[in-house]
């Protein structure tokens, strides 16, 4: 199945398209949200019940910061997401970490109508229980939107890589590095990659991406080792001076 | 066809490189930036165009290549940074107070009457019920309340033992509002969600009332909700007639889609909503430090009522904050 993407008309009249993030980011980002959210609340109750462990406080006094304990308590966990959404504009921490965004069908950063209402309609989403509702009409539909985003008209788009840094790099690779960019994208993703990788099978891929874009490897000989071969790696991308 | 199959392309992605490096430095610094000035608005438009540029000619000479996404990605990074709101400041809140609450009231005041007029004939129709068959109250009452309302004790004066006052108020607040905001969202139900909310309320307002009419505490139950009842069941009437809008454009959503019928309704009656969350701060205010408390008389819970219900009648009308004459240029 293609990814979903958003096609969005610039205001110079090109298209552009923006990939559509799906039900296990969205969830992702939520369950994050949802953490700092509970711990927020769970901080502010603590922190209550310390200062009333404080010997020789006033009963009257107790009362009232049980009482101001519980409200801010609840306030933190009703009114995080929204406000969150809306000092953000659509980045809340759940969605940064997630490398997603909260975009409006024009591609735009939605204004505070539209993630007021997203966020009204969660009491629709959330039933009968665990955004059950959500999560089905957010699989059922084209752009994976559940019943709040389809209100307020907002999309969540994939947004994990930095501002400008797909063409910053592109242009570091154009003008330090001899490779032409589709090899120095692949240099850089393996780059990005190779910790991650089992070593038996970044030491693989690091030789056969050589073997294709380096002339000047030898791969006759005694394979290098690991160090060297990203030490290779990063000085076609002129990030290093080759040894 | 990729840029190491043609020299030519080759070149001129180098020759433009040291430029796209700047514009991706314009691109996360307008992404960072909250209060650009005039100046540097207009770099980042100026920017934004070159982008534009660049993608529609890597397009045609690179068709699929590396640096048509990288210039599309950021191209659409900048689109979303650039088409932003203005900040919502204190004009933006004074001219959603003065014109657009006005303006969203008077769209569904039909309805809301309409609304209003079930809330009554179902409040009636609850109060016949339960005054013909009183077991039918165990629908509508917990048991602690039937047994209290027939033991002479109104469960309503004893709300002030579960807790301080302004715990009580957040939590009648916080009920009020889930009920409200309830009746605009399944308003999206084609309007029946609303409209069942509506006859729900009004079957139990009437079966309680009928309820504690019998055992003799009629006039206390009604002493309760004379302070904060006029706008808590106006609101909901508002919330309701909000929903049943949305439900509306789904059904005849006119020349546009049903998606966009629905969001431009929603985009309408938000501010509604959000004048029914205030009032339904004060209502929670007033029902959980007022109400409760014996002492306080009819007709001084009579003046608060009407007040209260007038201000926000003055208000939905317009009447409140009076709009503000621009001046005519030319």
């Amino acid at each position: 199945m293609a990814a979903a993407v958003l096609t969005i008309r610039s205001l110079t009249g090109v298209e552009m398209t923006l990939p559509v993030a799906g039900p296990g980011m969205r969830s992702y980002a939520f369950l994050i949200d949802w953490q700092i959210r509970l711990l927020g609340a769970l901080a502010v109750l603590l922190i209550v019940v310390l200062l009333r462990l404080v010997p020789g406080l006033p009963k009257p006094l107790a009362a009232h910061l049980l009482t101001g304990g519980v409200i801010v308590a609840l306030l933190i966990y009703l009114l995080y997401q929204p406000i969150a959404e809306i000092v953000t504009r659509g980045r809340t921490p759940g969605l940064r970490s997630a490398g997603a965004r909260i975009v409006t069908l024009e591609g735009t950063t939605p204004g505070i109508g539209p993630l007021l209402a997203r966020n009204i309609f969660r009491l629709i989403d959330a039933l009968p229980l665990c955004y059950v509702v959500g999560l089905i009409t957010c699989m059922l539909t084209e752009r994976h939107v559940r019943l709040g985003d389809i209100v307020a008209g907002t999309v969540m788009v994939c947004a994990a890589e930095e501002a400008g840094g797909p063409l910053d790099r592109l242009a570091r690779h154009a003008q330090h590095s001899a490779l032409p960019p589709e090899f120095a994208e692949l240099v850089h993703d393996l780059l990005e990659r190779f910790d991650s990788l089992a070593p038996a099978q970044r030491t693989a891929l690091a030789l056969t991406v050589l073997r294709k874009v380096d002339p000047q490897f030898d791969a006759s000989g005694t394979p290098p080792e690991e160090r060297e071969l990203r030490a290779r790696l990063e000085a076609l991308l002129g990030r290093t001076e080759r040894s | 066809m990729g840029v190491q199959n043609d020299p030519e392309a080759a070149v001129w992605v180098r020759q433009h490189a040291p430029q796209w490096q700047r514009l991706a430095a314009a691109t996360a610094a307008a992404a960072r930036r909250t209060h650009p000035s005039v100046e540097q608005a207009l770099q980042t438009l100026a920017a934004y165009r070159t982008l534009a540029r660049h993608l529609a000619t890597v397009r045609s000479l690179l068709p699929g290549s590396l640096p048509a996404a990288a210039l599309e990605r950021t191209c659409a990074q900048l689109h979303t940074a650039v088409n932003r709101p203005a900040r919502f400041g204190r004009a933006g809140w004074m001219r959603m107070l003065r014109e657009d609450v006005p303006a969203a009231a008077a769209a569904v005041r039909g309805t809301a009457l309409w609304l209003a007029m079930l809330l009554a004939v179902t409040t009636f129709a609850g109060w016949w019920l339960v005054s013909r068959h009183p077991e039918l109250v165990s629908l509508i009452a917990s048991p602690q309340m039937i047994d209290g309302v027939e033991h002479g004790h109104l469960w309503t004066y004893q709300i002030l033992t579960l807790g301080p006052p302004a715990l009580l108020s957040a939590r009648i607040f916080s009920n009020n509002v889930m009920v409200t905001l309830g009746a605009f969202c399944f308003g999206t139900l084609f309007g029946l969600g609303a409209f069942y909310m509506i006859a729900f309320n009004g079957l139990m307002l009437g079966g309680l009332l009928a309820f504690t009419h019998q055992h003799g505490l009629g006039l206390g139950l009604l002493k309760f909700t004379l302070a904060h009842g006029p706008v808590e069941l106006s609101v909901m009437c508002l919330a309701a007639a909000a929903g049943t809008a949305l439900g509306e454009a789904l059904i005849r959503p006119g020349e546009l889609s049903r998606g966009a019928a629905l969001r431009r309704r929603a985009a309408q009656l938000g501010p509604l909503l959000l004048a029914c969350a205030l009032l339904l701060l004060g209502s929670g205010l007033i029902e959980g430090s007022v109400s409760p408390r014996p002492q306080i008389s009819i007709p001084v819970r009579l003046g608060i009522g009407l007040g209260y219900w007038t201000l926000m009648m003055a208000w939905l009308s317009g009447r409140l904050f009076p709009r503000t004459r621009r001046p005519v240029n030319g």
